[in-house]
């Protein structure tokens, strides 16, 4: 005899399992209708593959499955689909889903199907995609599709598989009904999964010691095989999946982690049948073993019923008095939900359909205030403290909860069930765990906000940064021009030998644009590698996401703090592709900066300023031609572009002004040139330009007294907050995610114009 | 037709919370029995007294608080709290002493709190120290028991009783030293020689006339609790062991500055009273079994502490005061590990 353990807490209802166990597993007549809904495990729903009017055969496929975590879905018996809509489901929500109605024919017509007499000849990814193409998930309860549990990671080696057939909750016995009636084959299953699992060096049954025919012929079954019956007393929740695994191995599945992660799968017995059917006779999961039970009706038993039999047509064929029963509950009286509707249909995991009368499952009673008693402590099976849990959950400490391990709770009732005031307590924990992930999910999208914004800012401040280098490198330029025409001025009298080349000339230029002193490919080269580390995180991040939403679906908190890792790493690579791109970006303009210089200071200093002329000039026609045509159609802009006409005359002025200047300037270049190298001609003329153009600039703005500065300032400054909250008032208006930027904007200028009116004021 | 929508479970074990007080008050009635045995009726109008009073002013807060008053009373709690502070104070105790406790135990330390389930300190206790602290002649008048009385005398009757809690007339040598008196006033007699003496001690068998029976008979109404399932063993039981491992490290061999024998002070004053339905009160205690261990424990050493060092001959409602303030601190350190992690308290922030 195996050893088994106790786990912490538990309690023990009323087994209340010998009204529905008395006789074999029957079935009813064909309902009118069958409804499918698209979604009968966990994962993603899959899509019907059929279109309404269709005739399909018993077992064939009509929804595929939606990427790993999902399952098809067949049709249960032959007949037409009638219609693709919303109906309700057997849902704790009550909400609706698509769902595929077919209209049965009774000829029970089945399609082809492939069966195999020999799985061992298979390879193990055959014989998974035949499990995976049955449509087969955890009919235990949850619905988890079972070819993913079969599959596991590489790098765990599972050294037990266990079979569930513990059936703790009350009312249902299903699994022992199927255990009685179908034990080979429930061990060839097991030996089947054992088989795809690479042979576990454990095969273990888990049952309840209340289940003694069901005990006997499994026992009888798996004699002579590696599979052993292990047998424990009756205690709820035995069956849950951690539990189950502690009784029979003594060990806990860790927080958070999958059973595989300590070399453990766990099916239920109904799945191991199922499997092995799909396996052997090519059969897709199309009904099931479903105990039907509750005072409410006349015959009490378990019926194999087909899939998408509506729960109403079942009630009636077993005596239903529905002004008798108050509730109607899929599942047993400790985790099952209540539906509305008795239209629901049975899917895959739909073990029970409990129809209490009103005296069996009466109303529960107000609750009384908590006297801490600890009674719930003593009954949890996660050894949690529901009592602080729930005066926690009363007060909304989130903080608390978690502290006290909230999300440990299997929900699985004993606490409720104990309580003697009444309280309920399991409903709390559900709100709070729910309102926990709402808080959980906000704050992940607040930090990828942050996050966006912080890049958005970072990309701005580089643009500018890059601006202003670019506006330094030309200064310098300017400068170290001018000094050199100073030089050569100099070399230009009584010696008369030029020695500085224009080609140095432009090679101290382009030293003096580079705006960082950073050798340019040990940057490059450090951005690309900061690229690459970028990517390659972002390929881990892309393969644990899809790694987890393999193995644990349901897990969704993870599941989303995957997804927003993943999120960040692309961030983090698109970041560092601006990066790389920007700065690649800047090393042209500074090529392209060193190439005007070079050109200015070769070109024609007059051929340029008549380009420039020219170009002032178009601009000018166009913006003209662009204000007639917003005076016409009275836009908003009208100001803005008659601005920019005046703005434009302005440069045009300047630029002709400088033009004749130029034209004066060339003149008295010629002359000097008779003194200097033809070659260098050219060059002389446009240094001296430029500091002819430097001169006038300073005298200009020496000319401009400072008052004048300061008020010109002072009106663009002005003029620049009224746009400023123009635009911020627009964004507000239209309830933009950029106000925030826009209203430190607006405040940066005027706390700016504050300073230059005070700056007037002082002066004046 | 729509059904009930309802989360689960459905299923629920039958009983409430009314029906643990209820079961709580049953325990008590050896005890009460014993008591009147021993010390004749004053017991019995105590409890009618409190109860009277308790329950009046449990109703008038409801009703101020705009609470449904017939739900609350019908949780029993106040009467629990009637009767545990009826069996804390002597018999014969004048009524409005037995007003003023009830008021304390009922409105301050338990109404105010925000009635059951909220109240910090246990509120018969409050009452019992307030008392104590207020009136310490009335609250040091225990009547003498029934095998300690001289020749001739008789217990009280009922006339007497009541013109006693209700006039003030006084009867007539009716007060006795109780056994914890004797032993904190024992000057020079050896343990032996002070059993031998006294009426209080050679009229009894182990630990005084009638206390000892009174404490047995609570121990009986414990178990009795503990077999329904009421509360765990583990803080009446911490609380007796940490009481009796320290009464026999203190015992010296029954000198006479000893302090008494585990025997004595498990069958003395307010001892199973206390182990049994002070100590347990689930509200105002820690929470997980290692808590109450601890809980338990620390009452026990810290009734045995008073009794001997302090100033009042007995301590069960300073032990249970004192380490009402510390169950949440207790609490706190004492997180059992939840399945599937590796150790308790995750945060120690």
């Amino acid at each position: 005899m195996r050893k088994v353990w106790d786990i912490h807490g538990g309690v023990h209802p009323p087994e209340s399992k010998t009204q529905s166990n008395h006789c074999a597993i029957a079935s009813i007549e064909l309902a009118e209708e069958l409804v499918l809904p698209l979604s009968q495990h966990i994962g993603a729903p899959s899509t019907a593959v059929v279109t309404v009017g269709d005739r399909v055969l018993k077992g064939q496929l009509i929804a595929e499955a939606q990427g790993l975590i999902s399952a098809p879905i067949h049709a249960s018996t032959s007949g037409t689909v009638t219609a693709i809509e919303q109906r309700p489901i057997a849902h704790p929500s009550g909400m609706t889903a698509d769902c595929i109605v077919l209209k049965p024919d009774g000829l029970e017509e089945w399609i082809e199907i492939d069966a195999c007499n020999d799985y061992k000849a298979l390879e193990k990814t055959e014989i998974l995609a035949k499990i995976r193409g049955a449509g087969i998930s955890g009919m235990g309860g949850a619905g988890f599709p079972a070819a993913v549990k079969l599959n596991p990671r590489p790098n765990q080696k599972i050294t037990t598989l266990i079979l569930n057939g513990t059936e703790c909750e009350p009312y249902i016995t299903a699994d022992d009904m199927l255990m009685r009636e179908h034990a080979n084959e429930i061990i060839a299953g097991a030996l089947l999964l054992a088989h795809l699992l690479d042979n576990p060096s454990e095969i273990l049954v888990g049952i309840e010691d209340n289940k003694p025919e069901a005990i006997a012929t499994m026992q009888a079954a798996a004699e002579n095989t590696a599979v052993e019956i292990v047998v424990f007393p009756t205690k709820y929740p035995s069956g849950g999946e951690k539990q189950l695994i502690e009784i029979v191995t003594g060990k806990q599945v860790p927080s958070g982690a999958l059973p595989a992660s300590i070399g453990i799968v766990v099916q239920n017995v109904g799945s191991a049948f199922a499997a092995w059917r799909a396996v052997r006779f090519g059969e897709p999961l199309i009904s099931r073993v479903t105990t039907v039970v509750g005072e409410s009706l006349a015959l009490q038993r378990n019926i194999e019923v087909p899939l998408g039999t509506p729960i109403q047509h079942i009630l009636q064929q077993h005596g239903w008095q529905q002004e008798n029963a108050a509730r109607l509950i899929i599942g047993g009286p400790m985790m099952g939900y209540t539906v509305e509707s008795p239209l629901v249909p049975v899917v895959k995991t739909t073990n029970c359909i409990l129809a209490p009368s009103r005296q069996e499952v009466p109303e529960q009673p107000p609750a009384q205030p908590c006297i801490r008693c600890g009674m719930c402590a003593e009954a949890c099976p996660a050894s949690l403290l529901p009592q602080q849990l729930f005066w926690f959950a009363q007060s909304e400490n989130y903080e608390k909860l978690r502290e006290h391990d909230l999300f440990d709770c299997i929900e699985c009732g004993a606490c409720s069930y104990v309580c003697p005031s009444n309280i309920p307590l399991v409903q709390y924990y559900r709100a709070s765990k729910s309102e926990i992930r709402i808080i959980d999910a906000d704050k992940q999208k607040s930090d990828r906000a942050r996050v966006r914004f912080e890049a958005r800012k970072a990309r701005i401040e580089q643009a500018e940064a890059e601006k202003e280098a670019k506006r330094v490198a030309r200064k310098i330029a300017a400068e170290q021009a001018k000094r050199l025409a100073d030089e050569k001025k100099a070399l230009a009298g009584p010696q008369g030998t030029a020695t500085t080349t224009s080609s140095e000339l432009a090679d101290k230029a382009s030293t003096a644009a580079k705006p960082t002193d950073v050798d340019p490919a040990t940057e490059l080269a450090k951005l690309e590698r900061a690229l690459s580390s970028a990517q390659s995180r972002q390929e881990r991040a892309t393969a644990s996401l899809t790694d987890m939403q393999r193995e644990d679906p349901d897990n969704t908190a993870r599941i989303e703090s995957l997804q927003a890792r993943l999120k960040q790493a692309q961030l983090k690579v698109n970041e560092a592709e601006q990066k790389l791109g920007s700065f690649k970006a800047a090393q042209n303009s500074v090529v392209a900066t060193e190439t005007i210089i070079k050109q200015k200071l070769t070109s024609s200093p007059l051929e340029q300023l008549q380009k420039s002329v020219d170009t002032i000039g178009k601009r000018l026609t166009t913006a003209r031609q662009k204000l007639a045509e917003a005076e016409a159609a009275g836009t908003p802009t009208v100001e803005a572009l008659r601005q920019g006409v005046a703005k434009l005359q302005q440069k045009l002025d300047t630029s002709e002004r400088e033009l004749v200047e130029a034209k004066a300037a060339t003149s008295t270049a010629s002359e000097v040139a008779t003194e200097v190298n033809s070659d260098h001609n050219k060059t002389l003329s446009a240094a001296d330009i430029a500091i002819e153009k430097a001169k006038a600039k300073a005298a200009a703005q020496a000319n401009m007294s400072d008052t004048e500065k300061r008020a010109a300032q002072l009106t663009s400054l002005q003029s620049r907050l009224t746009k400023a909250r123009e635009r911020l008032a627009k964004a507000e208006a239209e309830n933009n995610e950029n106000i925030d930027a826009f209203r430190i904007g607006v405040e940066k200028l005027e706390v700016k114009l504050a300073e230059a009116k005070e700056d007037v004021k002082e002066k004046a | 037709m729509a059904f009930i929508k309802i989360t689960s479970p459905h299923a629920h074990k039958p009983g409430n919370t009314g029906s643990v007080m209820q079961t709580v008050l049953l325990a008590t009635l050896p005890g009460i029995a014993v008591l009147t045995a021993f010390f004749g009726p004053g017991t019995l109008v105590n409890i009618l007294l409190t109860s009277l009073f308790c329950l009046a002013f449990e109703a008038a807060f409801l009703a101020l608080r705009k609470k449904r008053i017939a739900f609350y009373l019908k949780d029993y709690s106040a009467l629990v709290t009637a009767f545990l502070l009826a069996l804390a104070l002597p018999p014969y105790a004048p009524w409005w002493l037995i007003a003023t406790g009830s008021l304390f135990a009922i409105v301050i330390a338990k109404q105010l709190y925000g009635g059951l389930g909220y109240n910090p300190f246990n509120p018969a206790m409050v009452g019992y120290i307030v008392l104590l602290i207020s009136f310490p002649l009335e609250m040091s008048s225990w009547p003498a028991a029934s095998p300690t009385l001289s020749d001739g005398a008789q217990l009280p009757g009922i006339i007497a009783t009541l013109q006693q809690v209700f006039l003030g007339v006084p009867i007539d040598g009716y007060t006795g030293a109780t056994p914890l008196d004797l032993l904190k006033q024992n000057q020079s007699q050896l343990i032996s020689d002070l059993y031998a003496n006294t009426s209080a001690f050679n009229q009894g068998r182990w630990a005084g006339a009638g206390w000892e029976w009174v404490n047995l008979a609570f121990l009986g109404g414990g178990i009795f609790l503990l077999y329904k399932k009421i509360f765990t063993w583990h803080a009446p039981i911490a609380m007796l062991a940490s009481l009796g491992l320290l009464a026999a490290l203190f015992y010296d061999g029954g000198s006479s500055t000893s302090s008494g024998s585990p025997l004595f002070h498990w069958l003395s004053g307010a001892t199973m009273l206390g182990a049994f339905f002070i100590v347990t009160d689930p509200v105002t205690s820690a929470v997980s079994v290692r808590g109450r261990l601890i809980y338990g424990a620390l009452v026990g050493a810290l009734v045995f502490i008073i009794r001997v060092w302090g100033n009042y001959p007995d301590a069960m409602a300073f032990a249970v005061l004192l380490m009402n303030f510390a169950a949440p601190f207790i609490d706190y350190y004492t997180k059992p590990r939840t399945y599937g992690h590796k150790s308790g308290p995750k945060s120690q922030a």
